[in-house]
């Protein structure tokens, strides 16, 4: 089935199966292979990606369900010449390990700063009727969909938190 | 994943008309239940219609004074939702607890209505499963059962139903709106949407063939202290061993559904009048016929004193 | 270099670069998602097709039959390949159970067969057209059924003194089971390989954390020549054991290549890794102590009973109870039992990560029979000895310190002796407190050190990073020794081409792979000294230049167009058997139970670790929290759910079986005490990545009994544990 959709701010045609994911889109026939496939199922966060501005799980969801849908992976989010500030953080803080869980803890982490921003609630957020908090239980309740086995997390809170502060 | 041929809807009555007329059909909106199941060839449709063109991603409020959600409405636009939040808040909290950011930007009100068991031998094509394969037997009855229900189950399947926003929901009286193939229309109180498995396990739901789900309206503000008690192992992004959603008032009188105990999101109406008088009292008339395996038994004073807290909470 | 003698001074000894807490020097590339894992070189490899495994349907027992013809009549399917057509396989020296069963099936999810396909859908959906019939088999499942059948094992047997008469005299006793269940490795990234054969050569671009053993093993598998087999793993996504050893991704990839005649990728699906692969193995340990009034103990016992396939190895869960605490009367004793679950091998911190989930528990319901302080207790218990062979010094040995430290640093005379008493809210409040130990290992290791014109340094050796910070130690040891800055040195790692290295196991890596850069730089620096005229043991390499007396040469101009080389490898001697070299730390863990559910959260977490030269505070510091985010999982919430009917890990994906996410980690802190080791290397440092989770799960059973009162003895502490003894709801 032919689709097109922008990666990046890149658009690109292509002809896939029906059943490709959209991360193996990116992975196999992008050669994006920044995200990752750690579980395919929707219980690990390595392939998450933003569309349309919004985070998700990659492997969950078809190429074809995105025709002329913008999406961004970590490759968009910087490079090793040029770092995202988020990207910056994590390597100040050393908030990664093996590094595979890290470009989805890295899309997740750019998200979840602007989901606070736009007043989403969370399962911590103690009132709901007020505007969430950029607290350090906030980010780790709202970062709890992806995993990182080598368990930086103390040190992911530390980076997410530095940028935070520099939004501020 | 075995193929299929797929096509986007552009109206719900064409969706439902698409499903009856294409055999092995299936919706598709946010996906992250159904291609995770396809993935493993537990779910094998010969056809996706793709739902996520059709604009019933608004929430809007009815005539009686309730609130009319699209079936789409993504899990985060729902729980953030600030009608949502200041008048049925256990729905928030309740979809606050489920899954993770990432998942609740995509799944939708009516995908997660319909998501499926997360028994771990419903999950493994190798081992039988009634609701998999009727006929072929439960692995885990006499299995590892720890996470399954403790009441209303059947000898064919002691499987839950994952949901935590459909706990919320039986709470409050929603009714699921849907089209059916022929274009009629009809609203199933949340009661009667998910039925127990019986002999026929593989039957979830009480929707027909290729029948649509376009909505969920929720009643007029009930009032009172809205609270979600979620228990799990781990603090985040995963699966209830019970949870507890209650609306209680003023006088002490509440409603409550428990998730993560029963194959459906698990209410006894004529339980509520002991609400008053505590959660002991309460419980033990909500489950009064529980029949825990060994391995579950827990659930039932876990139940109980999740309960505690909520009434606490509630009152406090 | 032989390193048979006290390490002396060295230039190591600068800490310039060394002992810094550099930024990784492959940080960027991780963070932009620019590292290349297994599945992903696509620069290197074109044209490759997919494969996918087919897993065993059951857990023992014998392939009757298979059909293959919908499979191969699928849709772009370009091979299906079976033990019936695979050839003759052998099996790999570090395997116990084969990597592709057939007939014989001998456990759960064993490979049976690969499908390629000239794609990932193609593949997928063939694969599950494969049909094969079993003729099951009775098998063993459960360990608690098999205890006594269990034989004793020689491995970690050891009997000092008279432990039995001792104990049963000793005023104070205790005698206590404890049980740990079968655990996950579960790294993020999925056992991986692309394989592409030239001729009779054959290239694996895999993840692998030992290439030296899976490039052997390959070969020996294949049949084929180690020489003509190579192995590239220049990123691996987590491994923590699981990927020591040769497996079925580089296998099926290599004969799914051969079968197709196209370079073959395989990832194994998430739901298939956890029966294919290895786990952790349950154990039942029974710990007896016995103490004077003094709380001196006299005998102290450890018997560990675990299970494996057949020709499989036992958990060593009692070797640090040869060596933590003193006492003249002394036992420990392995048991081992022949069980059909899938292969029980190495994960972070063999025996002594189970050991001490027991140990330490024991120890603390020691300290309270005798009303002591649990940190009291341990430190008058201490011993500088080998307690079985009181000549033989530890090396460095700073438990008292680590515990003394974290005792302060935590608060912990904040603590209530008496269980239950602290609450805040709903929460009970508790803290708990566990020694930790892990053996210092010291490996061969090789490397190559290139200089080149412009004055820069390339290490090329076979050695992995796994997330350790492999790639940035080695740069800072080489940047140290050449005297250059840290950008002028390239580091290649994992690839068997290079010198075959110590690889990333046992929290050897660290030590011993550095170890080995120093001697290849030792080697490259005389050789730049002699080709200068200097005398090498003048000649101060530093700032880009080497220097003796009033001369200088950039080591731009040393080296020359054509460049310098130099390798060597590090072997040690026989200080490890002289000196009894270990790591040493403390735990101290704060919890909240919920008092209504019984859910417990952690809030607070301190490691104190006396482990040697810490190379690098920041990659060091990281090994350690992660260590204490999988310690929290092996208390909390880890364990593989045997179904002892059918032989299998029930909950087999990364929803059901549950390790730690963000929520679960509260802000962790970490001590390193200041040691330099000379018994361990030139480096002398030892490793932190294993010892960081020794003592963690105990220390958090620790402070859950001291919130709760209500002790649980078997692993992991789920709530259902102690629901029903915990206090009456108002």
């Amino acid at each position: 089935m032919k689709l097109f959709f922008t990666v990046n701010g890149e658009r690109r045609d292509l002809e896939l199966d029906t059943r490709t994911t959209l991360l193996d889109a990116l992975r196999e026939h992008l050669h994006l292979t920044g995200s990752k496939k750690g579980c395919d199922h929707g219980q690990c966060g390595a392939c998450t990606v933003m569309v349309g501005g919004r985070r998700i799980n990659a492997c969950l969801t078809l190429a074809v369900m995105h025709q002329g849908d913008e999406i961004t992976t970590i490759e968009g989010l910087g490079s090793p010449d040029k770092l995202h500030p988020m990207q910056a953080a994590f390597v100040k803080h050393d908030g990664y390990q093996c590094g595979y869980c890290t470009p989805g803890q890295i899309c997740s982490s750019v998200a979840v700063l602007e989901e606070i921003k736009a007043g989403i609630p969370s399962h911590v957020t103690a009132d709901l009727n007020a505007r969430p908090g950029l607290t350090a239980d906030e980010i780790r309740e709202r970062m709890s969909g992806n995993i990182c086995r080598c368990g930086a997390y103390s040190n992911i809170v530390d980076a997410i938190t530095e940028v935070a502060e520099q939004q501020a | 994943m075995k193929p299929f041929t797929y096509e986007r809807a552009t109206s719900p009555a064409e969706a439902a008309a698409a499903a009856a007329r294409r055999p092995g059909a299936k919706f598709i909106a946010g996906g992250t239940n159904l291609l995770d199941l396809m993935k493993l060839q537990i779910e094998t449709p010969a056809h996706l219609i793709d739902v996520n063109g059709l604009a019933l991603d608004k929430l809007e409020p009815t005539p009686e004074g309730g609130l009319r959600i699209g079936a789409l409405v993504r899990n985060t636009d729902l729980a953030a939702d600030q009608r949502v939040r200041r008048d049925y808040g256990v729905l928030s909290r309740a979809l606050l607890a489920g899954a993770s950011g990432q998942l609740r930007n995509k799944a939708t009100t009516a995908g997660n209505l319909l998501q499926r068991t997360r028994c771990p031998y419903f999950y493994d094509t190798n081992q039988p499963c009634n609701k998999r394969q009727p006929g072929s037997g439960c692995s885990a009855l006499g299995g590892f059962s720890r996470q399954l229900a403790v009441v209303g189950h059947s000898e064919a399947c002691i499987a839950t139903n994952p949901s935590d926003m459909a706990v919320a929901l039986r709470a409050l009286d929603a009714v699921v709106e849907t089209v059916k193939p022929d274009g009629t229309t009809r609203g199933i109180p949340i009661a009667e949407f998910h039925r127990l498995p019986g002999d026929t396990p593989h039957i979830e739901t009480a929707l027909e063939p290729g029948e649509f789900i376009t909505a969920v309206t929720l009643p007029p503000p009930a009032g009172g202290r809205h609270v979600y008690r979620k228990v799990r192992d781990r603090a985040s992004y995963a699966f209830a061993l019970v949870s507890v959603a209650a609306v209680v008032q003023r006088d002490g009188t509440g409603r409550v559904a428990l998730g993560g105990v029963a194959h459906r999101p698990w209410r006894v109406e004529a339980a509520e009048a002991e609400v008053p008088r505590g959660a002991r009292a309460a419980m033990a008339a909500i489950l009064a016929n529980a029949r825990p395996t060994h391995e579950n038994a827990f659930k039932v004073t876990l139940a109980e004193r999740a309960l505690h807290a909520v009434l606490a909470e509630a009152r406090g | 270099m032989k390193f048979d003698t006290p390490a002396t001074t060295n230039p190591i000894d600068q800490l310039k670069v060394v002992g810094q807490p550099v930024d990784r020097i492959d940080g960027r590339l991780k963070t932009t998602g620019q590292a290349p894992y297994a599945y992903e070189h696509n620069d290197a490899v074109r044209d490759h097709a997919y494969g996918y495994v087919v897993g065993a349907a059951i857990a023992k027992g014998r392939i009757t039959g298979m059909d293959l013809r919908a499979a191969r009549a699928a849709p772009g399917v370009l091979a299906v390949v079976t033990a019936e057509n695979a050839g003759a396989l052998g099996k790999g020296r570090m395997n116990t159970a084969r990597l592709l069963a057939g007939p014989e099936v001998d456990h759960y999810h064993q490979a049976v067969a690969v499908v390629v396909a000239e794609t990932f859908e193609q593949a997928r959906d063939a694969a599950q057209m494969v049909q094969v019939s079993y003729a099951g088999a009775e098998g063993a499942f459960d360990l608690a059924a098999a205890r006594d059948l269990a034989e004793k094992v020689d491995q970690s047997a050891s009997a000092t003194g008279d432990f039995e008469g001792a104990f049963a005299t000793a005023p104070v006793q205790l005698d206590a089971t404890y049980t740990t269940p079968d655990q996950s490795h579960a790294m993020m990234e999925p056992h991986a390989s692309i394989a592409a054969w030239d001729g009779d050569r054959l290239v694996v671009w895999t993840s692998n954390q030992m290439i030296e053993w899976g490039a052997g093993d390959l070969a020996r598998t294949l049949n084929m020549p180690r020489e003509k087999v190579r192995l590239i793993s220049p990123f691996i996504g987590g491994g923590f054991g699981g990927k020591l050893f040769l497996r079925t991704d580089a296998v099926m990839a290599a004969l799914g290549s051969r079968a197709a005649r196209r370079p073959v990728k395989v990832a194994l699906q998430r739901p298939l890794m956890i029966n294919n692969t290895t786990h952790r193995p349950a154990t039942i340990q029974r710990i007896r102590i016995g103490t004077g009034r003094d709380g001196r103990i006299v005998a102290i016992g450890h018997e560990s009973w675990s299970g494996d396939q057949p020709g499989g190895g036992p958990e060593t869960a009692v070797d640090q109870t040869r060596l933590l605490y003193t006492g003249a009367n002394r036992l420990t004793q392995l048991r081992l039992a022949v069980l059909d679950l899938p292969e029980g091998n190495a994960m972070r911190a063999p025996g002594e990560a189970p050991g001490l989930m027991a140990l330490e528990i024991a120890m603390d319901e020691m300290a309270e029979k005798l009303g002591m302080d649990p940190v009291e207790f341990r430190v008058i218990n201490d011993t500088q000895v080998d307690p079985n062979d009181t000549s033989r010094p530890f090396s460095r040995r700073q438990l008292v310190e680590c515990l003394r430290t974290g005792a302060e640093q935590f608060g912990w005379s904040r603590r209530s002796a008496r269980p239950g008493q602290a609450r805040e809210g709903s929460w009970l409040l508790g803290m708990g407190v566990a020694a930790a130990f892990r053996n210092n290992l010291v490996m061969t290791s090789g490397a190559r050190v290139r200089l080149d014109g412009r004055g820069e340094v390339t290490v090329e050796t076979d050695m992995t990073d796994i997330g350790t910070g492999s790639y940035t130690i080695i740069a800072q040891t080489a940047a140290e020794m050449m005297g250059v800055t840290i950008d002028k040195v390239t580091v290649r790692l994992g690839d068997s081409s290079f010198p075959a290295s110590a690889g990333s196991g046992g929290q050897w890596g660290a030590n011993s792979s550095t170890a080995g850069v120093y001697a290849a730089c030792v080697k490259l620096r005389n050789a730049v000294a002699r080709k200068l005229g200097f005398n090498s043991a003048d000649a101060v390499f530093e700032d880009g230049q080497v220097r003796a007396g009033n001369r200088s040469v950039t080591l731009a101009e040393a080296a020359g167009g054509e460049g310098m080389v130099a390798e060597d490898a590090i072997e040690f001697g026989e200080l490890s058997k002289r000196f009894q070299q270990s790591t040493f730390g403390a735990h101290f863990v704060e919890v909240g139970v919920d008092a209504a559910t019984g859910e417990v959260r952690i809030r607070r977490m301190l490691a104190v670790c006396a482990a040697g030269r810490i190379l690098n505070p920041k990659t060091a510091r990281s090994q350690v929290i992660g260590a204490m985010t999988m310690g929290v999982g092996g208390a909390l919430m880890e364990e593989l759910a045997v179904d002892t009917r059918r032989g299998f890990f029930v909950n087999h994906d990364l929803a059901a079986y549950e390790v730690p996410v963000h929520a679960d980690i509260p802000h962790q802190e970490v001590i390193f005490l200041d040691e330099v080791d000379p018994m361990s290397s030139p480096m002398k440092a030892k490793g932190v990545g294993e010892l960081g989770l020794c003592g963690v799960a105990a220390a958090i059973a620790n402070a859950i009994y001291n919130a709760t009162g209500v002790r649980v003895r078997d692993y992991p502490i789920t709530l259902d544990k102690h629901l029903d003894r915990l206090p009456e709801l108002a």
